[in-house]
Protein backbone atom coordinates (compact mmCIF):
# COMPACT_ATOMS: atom_id res chain seq x y z
CA UNK A 1 0.00 0.00 0.00
CA UNK A 2 1.30 3.46 -0.95
CA UNK A 3 1.97 6.04 1.73
CA UNK A 4 -1.18 8.13 2.24
CA UNK A 5 -1.65 11.79 3.11
CA UNK A 6 -4.94 13.74 2.91
CA UNK A 7 -2.98 16.67 1.47
CA UNK A 8 -0.99 14.66 -1.06
CA UNK A 9 -0.37 16.18 -4.52
CA UNK A 10 -2.39 13.33 -6.04
CA UNK A 11 -5.52 14.29 -4.08
CA UNK A 12 -4.97 17.93 -5.05
CA UNK A 13 -4.84 16.92 -8.73
CA UNK A 14 -8.01 14.81 -8.42
CA UNK A 15 -9.81 17.69 -6.66
CA UNK A 16 -8.58 20.17 -9.27
CA UNK A 17 -10.03 18.02 -12.09
CA UNK A 18 -13.45 18.09 -10.42
CA UNK A 19 -13.30 21.83 -9.69
CA UNK A 20 -12.25 22.61 -13.29
CA UNK A 21 -15.08 20.38 -14.58
CA UNK A 22 -17.70 22.17 -12.48
CA UNK A 23 -16.26 25.57 -13.39
CA UNK A 24 -16.35 24.68 -17.10
CA UNK A 25 -19.97 23.56 -16.83
CA UNK A 26 -20.90 26.91 -15.25
CA UNK A 27 -19.12 28.85 -18.01
CA UNK A 28 -20.77 26.68 -20.69
CA UNK A 29 -24.28 27.26 -19.32
CA UNK A 30 -23.59 30.96 -18.79
CA UNK A 31 -22.61 31.40 -22.45
CA UNK A 32 -25.61 29.38 -23.69
CA UNK A 33 -28.10 31.28 -21.53
CA UNK A 34 -26.53 34.67 -22.29
CA UNK A 35 -26.77 34.07 -26.06
CA UNK A 36 -30.36 32.88 -25.71
CA UNK A 37 -31.24 35.94 -23.62
CA UNK A 38 -29.94 38.18 -26.39
CA UNK A 39 -31.82 36.18 -29.01
CA UNK A 40 -34.96 36.79 -26.95
CA UNK A 41 -34.35 40.52 -27.05
CA UNK A 42 -33.14 41.05 -23.48
CA UNK A 43 -30.90 44.09 -23.12
CA UNK A 44 -27.19 43.58 -22.53
CA UNK A 45 -27.15 46.20 -19.78
CA UNK A 46 -29.92 44.39 -17.90
CA UNK A 47 -28.09 41.06 -18.23
CA UNK A 48 -24.89 42.67 -16.92
CA UNK A 49 -26.81 44.06 -13.93
CA UNK A 50 -28.27 40.62 -13.21
CA UNK A 51 -24.83 38.99 -13.43
CA UNK A 52 -23.19 41.61 -11.18
CA UNK A 53 -26.03 41.43 -8.66
CA UNK A 54 -25.77 37.61 -8.58
CA UNK A 55 -22.01 37.85 -8.03
CA UNK A 56 -22.41 40.33 -5.15
CA UNK A 57 -25.21 38.24 -3.67
CA UNK A 58 -22.96 35.16 -3.67
CA UNK A 59 -20.05 36.66 -1.71
CA UNK A 60 -21.37 36.29 1.87
CA UNK A 61 -22.82 32.74 1.46
CA UNK A 62 -19.63 31.67 -0.36
CA UNK A 63 -17.51 32.85 2.57
CA UNK A 64 -19.79 30.82 4.85
CA UNK A 65 -19.16 27.79 2.60
CA UNK A 66 -15.43 28.48 2.90
CA UNK A 67 -15.85 28.20 6.68
CA UNK A 68 -17.30 24.73 6.06
CA UNK A 69 -14.18 23.89 4.05
CA UNK A 70 -12.05 24.96 7.01
CA UNK A 71 -14.09 22.80 9.41
CA UNK A 72 -13.72 19.70 7.26
CA UNK A 73 -10.06 20.40 6.45
CA UNK A 74 -9.02 19.59 10.01
CA UNK A 75 -9.77 15.91 9.39
CA UNK A 76 -9.82 15.53 5.61
CA UNK A 77 -7.10 17.98 4.55
CA UNK A 78 -7.74 20.82 2.14
CA UNK A 79 -8.30 19.27 -1.33
CA UNK A 80 -11.22 17.02 -0.37
CA UNK A 81 -13.50 19.72 1.12
CA UNK A 82 -12.37 22.10 -1.64
CA UNK A 83 -13.68 19.56 -4.17
CA UNK A 84 -16.76 18.46 -2.22
CA UNK A 85 -18.11 21.92 -1.38
CA UNK A 86 -17.88 23.01 -5.01
CA UNK A 87 -20.22 20.17 -5.99
CA UNK A 88 -23.55 18.51 -5.20
CA UNK A 89 -24.39 19.00 -1.54
CA UNK A 90 -23.75 21.68 1.04
CA UNK A 91 -22.10 21.95 4.44
CA UNK A 92 -25.32 20.70 6.03
CA UNK A 93 -24.87 17.45 4.08
CA UNK A 94 -21.11 17.03 3.79
CA UNK A 95 -20.39 17.44 7.51
CA UNK A 96 -22.86 14.84 8.86
CA UNK A 97 -22.00 12.44 5.99
CA UNK A 98 -18.27 12.64 6.77
CA UNK A 99 -18.94 12.38 10.52
CA UNK A 100 -21.23 9.35 10.07
CA UNK A 101 -18.65 7.54 7.92
CA UNK A 102 -15.77 8.42 10.24
CA UNK A 103 -17.74 7.14 13.24
CA UNK A 104 -18.53 3.90 11.39
CA UNK A 105 -14.79 3.29 11.02
CA UNK A 106 -14.20 4.04 14.71
CA UNK A 107 -12.68 7.45 13.98
CA UNK A 108 -13.72 11.05 14.46
CA UNK A 109 -13.46 14.25 12.45
CA UNK A 110 -11.79 15.93 15.40
CA UNK A 111 -8.43 14.51 14.29
CA UNK A 112 -6.57 14.18 10.98
CA UNK A 113 -7.40 11.03 8.97
CA UNK A 114 -4.16 9.17 8.31
CA UNK A 115 -5.47 5.77 7.18
CA UNK A 116 -6.22 5.48 3.44
CA UNK A 117 -8.97 2.92 4.07
CA UNK A 118 -10.78 5.23 6.49
CA UNK A 119 -10.38 8.09 4.00
CA UNK A 120 -11.84 6.10 1.08
CA UNK A 121 -14.75 4.92 3.27
CA UNK A 122 -15.57 8.55 4.07
CA UNK A 123 -15.20 9.55 0.42
CA UNK A 124 -17.47 6.74 -0.82
CA UNK A 125 -20.17 7.55 1.75
CA UNK A 126 -20.02 11.29 0.96
CA UNK A 127 -20.23 10.58 -2.78
CA UNK A 128 -22.99 7.97 -2.82
CA UNK A 129 -25.04 9.49 0.01
CA UNK A 130 -26.38 12.27 -2.21
CA UNK A 131 -26.08 10.85 -5.73
CA UNK A 132 -29.77 10.31 -6.78
CA UNK A 133 -30.32 13.76 -8.29
CA UNK A 134 -27.44 13.17 -10.71
CA UNK A 135 -28.81 9.96 -12.20
CA UNK A 136 -32.53 10.77 -11.92
CA UNK A 137 -32.59 14.40 -13.06
CA UNK A 138 -31.49 13.73 -16.67
CA UNK A 139 -34.50 11.43 -17.12
CA UNK A 140 -37.09 13.37 -15.11
CA UNK A 141 -36.11 16.95 -15.99
CA UNK A 142 -38.29 17.44 -19.07
CA UNK A 143 -41.29 15.61 -17.54
CA UNK A 144 -41.28 17.74 -14.38
CA UNK A 145 -40.67 20.93 -16.37
CA UNK A 146 -43.41 20.12 -18.92
CA UNK A 147 -45.83 19.49 -16.06
CA UNK A 148 -45.18 22.97 -14.69
CA UNK A 149 -45.47 24.60 -18.11
CA UNK A 150 -48.79 22.85 -18.71
CA UNK A 151 -50.16 24.23 -15.41
CA UNK A 152 -49.47 27.77 -16.67
CA UNK A 153 -50.74 26.98 -20.17
CA UNK A 154 -54.12 25.75 -18.92
CA UNK A 155 -54.75 28.70 -16.59
CA UNK A 156 -52.27 31.59 -16.68
CA UNK A 157 -53.40 33.19 -13.41
CA UNK A 158 -53.30 29.89 -11.51
CA UNK A 159 -49.89 29.19 -13.07
CA UNK A 160 -48.52 32.41 -11.54
CA UNK A 161 -50.14 31.72 -8.17
CA UNK A 162 -48.76 28.15 -8.26
CA UNK A 163 -45.19 29.40 -8.79
CA UNK A 164 -45.53 31.98 -6.00
CA UNK A 165 -46.87 29.23 -3.71
CA UNK A 166 -43.84 27.03 -4.53
CA UNK A 167 -41.41 29.79 -3.54
CA UNK A 168 -43.37 30.75 -0.43
CA UNK A 169 -43.56 27.10 0.63
CA UNK A 170 -39.78 26.86 0.52
CA UNK A 171 -39.23 30.16 2.31
CA UNK A 172 -41.80 29.32 5.01
CA UNK A 173 -39.72 26.32 6.10
CA UNK A 174 -36.68 28.53 6.68
CA UNK A 175 -38.70 31.31 8.34
CA UNK A 176 -40.15 28.69 10.70
CA UNK A 177 -36.70 27.28 11.43
CA UNK A 178 -35.50 30.73 12.55
CA UNK A 179 -38.02 30.53 15.44
CA UNK A 180 -36.93 27.03 16.52
CA UNK A 181 -34.62 28.30 19.30
CA UNK A 182 -36.93 30.81 21.00
CA UNK A 183 -37.55 28.32 23.80
CA UNK A 184 -33.91 28.81 24.89
CA UNK A 185 -34.63 32.30 26.21
CA UNK A 186 -33.46 35.66 24.90
CA UNK A 187 -30.39 34.24 23.09
CA UNK A 188 -32.73 32.02 21.08
CA UNK A 189 -34.37 35.17 19.72
CA UNK A 190 -31.13 36.45 18.14
CA UNK A 191 -31.85 34.80 14.73
CA UNK A 192 -35.37 36.28 14.85
CA UNK A 193 -34.00 39.77 15.50
CA UNK A 194 -31.46 39.36 12.68
CA UNK A 195 -34.23 38.22 10.34
CA UNK A 196 -36.35 41.23 11.32
CA UNK A 197 -33.39 43.60 10.72
CA UNK A 198 -32.91 42.09 7.27
CA UNK A 199 -36.64 42.39 6.50
CA UNK A 200 -36.80 46.02 7.70
CA UNK A 201 -33.71 47.01 5.68
CA UNK A 202 -35.12 45.26 2.59
CA UNK A 203 -38.44 47.08 3.02
CA UNK A 204 -36.67 50.43 3.44
CA UNK A 205 -34.51 49.83 0.35
CA UNK A 206 -37.61 48.74 -1.56
CA UNK A 207 -39.39 52.00 -0.68
CA UNK A 208 -36.23 53.93 -1.56
CA UNK A 209 -35.82 52.44 -5.03
CA UNK A 210 -39.54 52.65 -5.83
CA UNK A 211 -40.18 56.18 -4.51
CA UNK A 212 -36.72 57.52 -5.34
CA UNK A 213 -36.68 55.69 -8.70
CA UNK A 214 -33.14 54.43 -8.04
CA UNK A 215 -33.15 51.55 -10.52
CA UNK A 216 -29.69 50.14 -9.71
CA UNK A 217 -30.64 49.73 -6.06
CA UNK A 218 -33.26 47.11 -6.97
CA UNK A 219 -30.55 44.70 -8.10
CA UNK A 220 -28.50 45.07 -4.94
CA UNK A 221 -31.23 45.45 -2.31
CA UNK A 222 -31.18 41.77 -1.33
CA UNK A 223 -27.39 41.35 -0.92
CA UNK A 224 -27.20 44.74 0.85
CA UNK A 225 -29.96 43.74 3.29
CA UNK A 226 -28.34 40.37 3.94
CA UNK A 227 -24.85 41.75 4.57
CA UNK A 228 -26.18 44.62 6.73
CA UNK A 229 -28.21 42.18 8.86
CA UNK A 230 -25.18 39.90 9.23
CA UNK A 231 -23.16 42.91 10.41
CA UNK A 232 -25.94 43.90 12.83
CA UNK A 233 -25.97 40.38 14.28
CA UNK A 234 -22.62 41.21 15.91
CA UNK A 235 -23.87 44.04 18.19
CA UNK A 236 -27.19 42.20 18.71
CA UNK A 237 -25.34 39.09 19.93
CA UNK A 238 -23.08 41.20 22.15
CA UNK A 239 -26.03 43.05 23.66
CA UNK A 240 -28.02 39.88 24.36
CA UNK A 241 -25.36 37.24 24.85
CA UNK B 1 -40.04 41.12 -23.46
CA UNK B 2 -40.04 40.08 -27.12
CA UNK B 3 -42.32 37.22 -27.98
CA UNK B 4 -40.71 34.47 -30.03
CA UNK B 5 -42.91 32.37 -32.23
CA UNK B 6 -42.68 28.61 -32.36
CA UNK B 7 -42.38 28.34 -36.11
CA UNK B 8 -38.67 28.95 -36.30
CA UNK B 9 -39.19 31.53 -39.05
CA UNK B 10 -36.30 33.63 -40.31
CA UNK B 11 -33.86 31.39 -38.51
CA UNK B 12 -34.80 32.72 -35.11
CA UNK B 13 -34.07 30.20 -32.36
CA UNK B 14 -37.32 29.27 -30.70
CA UNK B 15 -37.74 28.48 -26.99
CA UNK B 16 -38.32 24.87 -28.03
CA UNK B 17 -34.90 24.83 -29.68
CA UNK B 18 -33.32 26.33 -26.59
CA UNK B 19 -34.95 23.89 -24.16
CA UNK B 20 -34.07 20.90 -26.34
CA UNK B 21 -30.48 22.09 -26.68
CA UNK B 22 -30.11 22.81 -22.97
CA UNK B 23 -31.67 19.47 -22.09
CA UNK B 24 -29.33 17.66 -24.49
CA UNK B 25 -26.17 19.33 -23.17
CA UNK B 26 -27.47 19.22 -19.60
CA UNK B 27 -27.82 15.44 -19.79
CA UNK B 28 -24.29 15.09 -21.15
CA UNK B 29 -22.84 17.35 -18.44
CA UNK B 30 -24.80 15.70 -15.67
CA UNK B 31 -24.04 12.12 -16.67
CA UNK B 32 -20.38 13.10 -17.12
CA UNK B 33 -20.46 14.62 -13.63
CA UNK B 34 -22.01 11.42 -12.26
CA UNK B 35 -19.24 9.30 -13.82
CA UNK B 36 -16.51 11.69 -12.73
CA UNK B 37 -17.74 12.01 -9.14
CA UNK B 38 -17.92 8.22 -8.75
CA UNK B 39 -14.51 7.87 -10.41
CA UNK B 40 -12.89 9.94 -7.63
CA UNK B 41 -13.30 7.48 -4.73
CA UNK B 42 -12.78 4.57 -7.14
CA UNK B 43 -9.49 6.01 -8.38
CA UNK B 44 -8.23 6.83 -4.87
CA UNK B 45 -9.20 3.34 -3.66
CA UNK B 46 -7.34 1.72 -6.57
CA UNK B 47 -4.29 4.00 -6.31
CA UNK B 48 -3.81 3.44 -2.57
CA UNK B 49 -5.14 -0.13 -2.77
CA UNK B 50 -7.42 0.86 0.10
CA UNK B 51 -11.04 -0.22 -0.43
CA UNK B 52 -13.54 0.41 2.34
CA UNK B 53 -14.50 -2.38 4.68
CA UNK B 54 -18.05 -3.19 3.46
CA UNK B 55 -19.54 -3.37 6.96
CA UNK B 56 -18.14 0.04 7.88
CA UNK B 57 -19.25 1.51 4.56
CA UNK B 58 -22.82 0.24 4.98
CA UNK B 59 -23.06 1.48 8.58
CA UNK B 60 -22.01 4.96 7.41
CA UNK B 61 -24.08 4.82 4.23
CA UNK B 62 -27.28 3.64 5.91
CA UNK B 63 -26.83 6.37 8.50
CA UNK B 64 -26.92 9.07 5.85
CA UNK B 65 -28.54 7.84 2.62
CA UNK B 66 -32.19 7.25 3.67
CA UNK B 67 -32.51 10.91 4.69
CA UNK B 68 -30.47 12.55 1.97
CA UNK B 69 -31.66 10.34 -0.90
CA UNK B 70 -35.24 11.30 0.00
CA UNK B 71 -34.23 14.98 0.25
CA UNK B 72 -32.40 14.79 -3.10
CA UNK B 73 -35.40 13.23 -4.86
CA UNK B 74 -37.89 15.67 -3.32
CA UNK B 75 -35.61 18.60 -4.16
CA UNK B 76 -35.90 17.70 -7.84
CA UNK B 77 -39.67 18.06 -7.78
CA UNK B 78 -39.44 21.27 -5.73
CA UNK B 79 -36.59 23.09 -7.45
CA UNK B 80 -36.88 22.12 -11.14
CA UNK B 81 -40.11 24.20 -11.49
CA UNK B 82 -38.40 27.13 -9.73
CA UNK B 83 -35.02 27.06 -11.47
CA UNK B 84 -36.02 25.83 -14.93
CA UNK B 85 -34.07 23.32 -17.02
CA UNK B 86 -30.72 25.12 -17.43
CA UNK B 87 -30.62 26.35 -13.84
CA UNK B 88 -31.50 22.90 -12.49
CA UNK B 89 -28.87 21.03 -14.51
CA UNK B 90 -26.28 23.44 -13.17
CA UNK B 91 -27.68 23.79 -9.65
CA UNK B 92 -27.87 20.05 -8.97
CA UNK B 93 -24.25 19.53 -10.00
CA UNK B 94 -22.82 22.56 -8.19
CA UNK B 95 -24.86 22.10 -4.99
CA UNK B 96 -25.61 24.61 -2.23
CA UNK B 97 -29.16 24.99 -3.53
CA UNK B 98 -31.23 26.21 -0.59
CA UNK B 99 -28.55 28.37 1.02
CA UNK B 100 -27.36 30.04 -2.18
CA UNK B 101 -28.48 29.05 -5.69
CA UNK B 102 -32.28 29.16 -5.24
CA UNK B 103 -32.29 32.54 -3.40
CA UNK B 104 -29.83 33.88 -5.99
CA UNK B 105 -32.12 32.78 -8.85
CA UNK B 106 -35.19 34.27 -7.12
CA UNK B 107 -33.32 37.56 -6.65
CA UNK B 108 -32.31 37.64 -10.33
CA UNK B 109 -35.77 36.75 -11.66
CA UNK B 110 -37.37 39.39 -9.42
CA UNK B 111 -34.89 42.07 -10.53
CA UNK B 112 -35.37 41.13 -14.21
CA UNK B 113 -39.18 41.07 -13.71
CA UNK B 114 -39.53 37.62 -15.27
CA UNK B 115 -41.56 34.68 -13.98
CA UNK B 116 -40.20 31.26 -13.05
CA UNK B 117 -41.51 28.55 -15.37
CA UNK B 118 -41.27 30.79 -18.45
CA UNK B 119 -38.51 30.83 -21.08
CA UNK B 120 -37.31 34.20 -19.82
CA UNK B 121 -37.26 32.94 -16.24
CA UNK B 122 -35.27 29.87 -17.27
CA UNK B 123 -32.61 31.96 -19.00
CA UNK B 124 -32.25 34.49 -16.16
CA UNK B 125 -32.18 31.73 -13.53
CA UNK B 126 -29.42 29.93 -15.48
CA UNK B 127 -27.33 33.12 -15.75
CA UNK B 128 -27.72 33.79 -12.00
CA UNK B 129 -26.81 30.23 -11.00
CA UNK B 130 -23.87 30.10 -13.42
CA UNK B 131 -22.44 33.39 -12.14
CA UNK B 132 -23.05 32.30 -8.55
CA UNK B 133 -21.28 28.97 -9.14
CA UNK B 134 -18.31 30.68 -10.80
CA UNK B 135 -17.97 33.22 -7.96
CA UNK B 136 -18.34 30.47 -5.32
CA UNK B 137 -15.61 28.39 -6.97
CA UNK B 138 -13.29 31.41 -7.19
CA UNK B 139 -13.87 32.40 -3.55
CA UNK B 140 -13.42 28.86 -2.21
CA UNK B 141 -10.34 28.28 -4.37
CA UNK B 142 -8.82 31.63 -3.44
CA UNK B 143 -9.66 30.96 0.22
CA UNK B 144 -8.06 27.51 0.18
CA UNK B 145 -4.81 28.78 -1.27
CA UNK B 146 -4.69 31.89 0.94
CA UNK B 147 -5.78 29.94 3.99
CA UNK B 148 -2.74 30.79 6.06
CA UNK B 149 -3.55 34.51 5.88
CA UNK B 150 -7.34 34.51 5.91
CA UNK B 151 -8.00 31.77 8.48
CA UNK B 152 -7.46 34.08 11.50
CA UNK B 153 -9.90 36.59 10.00
CA UNK B 154 -12.58 34.03 9.13
CA UNK B 155 -12.34 32.34 12.50
CA UNK B 156 -12.18 35.58 14.51
CA UNK B 157 -14.69 35.33 17.39
CA UNK B 158 -16.05 38.79 16.61
CA UNK B 159 -17.27 37.60 13.18
CA UNK B 160 -18.76 34.33 14.45
CA UNK B 161 -22.31 35.75 15.00
CA UNK B 162 -22.39 37.09 11.44
CA UNK B 163 -21.70 33.68 9.90
CA UNK B 164 -23.97 31.93 12.42
CA UNK B 165 -26.86 34.14 11.29
CA UNK B 166 -26.45 33.99 7.53
CA UNK B 167 -29.74 32.13 6.96
CA UNK B 168 -31.89 34.54 9.05
CA UNK B 169 -30.19 37.46 7.24
CA UNK B 170 -30.88 35.86 3.86
CA UNK B 171 -34.44 34.68 4.42
CA UNK B 172 -35.56 37.88 6.19
CA UNK B 173 -34.93 39.91 3.03
CA UNK B 174 -36.07 37.16 0.70
CA UNK B 175 -39.24 36.77 2.78
CA UNK B 176 -40.12 40.42 2.15
CA UNK B 177 -39.64 39.97 -1.61
CA UNK B 178 -41.80 36.86 -1.81
CA UNK B 179 -44.47 37.79 0.73
CA UNK B 180 -45.03 41.09 -1.08
CA UNK B 181 -45.91 39.06 -4.19
CA UNK B 182 -48.81 37.33 -2.45
CA UNK B 183 -49.21 37.76 1.29
CA UNK B 184 -52.45 35.80 1.33
CA UNK B 185 -50.64 32.75 -0.09
CA UNK B 186 -47.90 33.16 2.54
CA UNK B 187 -50.14 33.01 5.62
CA UNK B 188 -50.92 29.25 5.70
CA UNK B 189 -47.39 27.83 5.14
CA UNK B 190 -45.74 30.37 7.46
CA UNK B 191 -48.21 29.78 10.31
CA UNK B 192 -47.86 26.02 9.78
CA UNK B 193 -44.06 26.15 9.91
CA UNK B 194 -43.92 28.55 12.87
CA UNK B 195 -46.16 26.27 14.95
CA UNK B 196 -44.26 23.16 13.84
CA UNK B 197 -40.79 24.53 14.68
CA UNK B 198 -41.91 26.05 17.99
CA UNK B 199 -43.48 22.74 19.05
CA UNK B 200 -40.60 20.56 17.80
CA UNK B 201 -37.38 22.68 17.80
CA UNK B 202 -35.27 19.62 16.96
CA UNK B 203 -36.65 19.74 13.40
CA UNK B 204 -34.29 22.64 12.65
CA UNK B 205 -31.62 20.15 11.62
CA UNK B 206 -34.04 18.61 9.10
CA UNK B 207 -35.28 21.79 7.45
CA UNK B 208 -34.44 20.42 3.99
CA UNK B 209 -37.00 17.64 4.45
CA UNK B 210 -39.64 20.16 5.54
CA UNK B 211 -39.33 22.33 2.42
CA UNK B 212 -41.65 20.05 0.40
CA UNK B 213 -44.10 20.00 3.33
CA UNK B 214 -44.18 23.81 3.21
CA UNK B 215 -44.66 23.66 -0.56
CA UNK B 216 -47.60 21.24 -0.27
CA UNK B 217 -49.30 23.41 2.40
CA UNK B 218 -48.74 26.56 0.31
CA UNK B 219 -50.02 25.03 -2.96
CA UNK B 220 -53.10 23.39 -1.36
CA UNK B 221 -54.01 26.58 0.54
CA UNK B 222 -53.45 28.70 -2.59
CA UNK B 223 -55.63 26.36 -4.68
CA UNK B 224 -58.47 26.51 -2.13
CA UNK B 225 -58.29 30.32 -1.98
CA UNK B 226 -58.13 30.54 -5.77
CA UNK B 227 -61.20 28.33 -6.15
CA UNK B 228 -63.06 30.53 -3.64
CA UNK B 229 -62.02 33.63 -5.55
CA UNK B 230 -59.92 35.08 -2.71
CA UNK B 231 -56.79 35.55 -4.84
Amino acid sequence: MREFDVNSPLIYVVAAVIVVFVFSQSVFFLIKAWKQAQNMGMEKSMLRRIATSSAVFTIAPAIAILLGVLTLSNALGLPTPWMRLNTLGSVTYELPAAEMAATATGNSLSERITDARVYTTILWVMTLGIIPSLFLAPFLMRKIHSGVVSVGAKDKKWGEIFMTALFLGMISAFLGMIFSRIGEGLTGWIPVFVMLCSAIIMTALGILYKKGKIAWLENYALPLSMISAMALSIPITRAIG
Amino acid sequence: MNEINNNGELGIKTPRDYFSTVNFYGRIWMLSALSLFIAVPAFVSIYYDAWPNLNEFFVGFIGIAPTFWVVAIIEMFTYIPMLGIGGSYLGFVTGNLTNLKVPCAINAMTAAKVEAGTEEGDVISTIAIAVSSIVTTLIITFGCFMLFWIRPVLEAPILAPAFANILPALFGALGVVMISRGWKIAVAPIVFMLVLFMLIPGLASAVGILVPAGVVVAVVAARLMYKKGWL
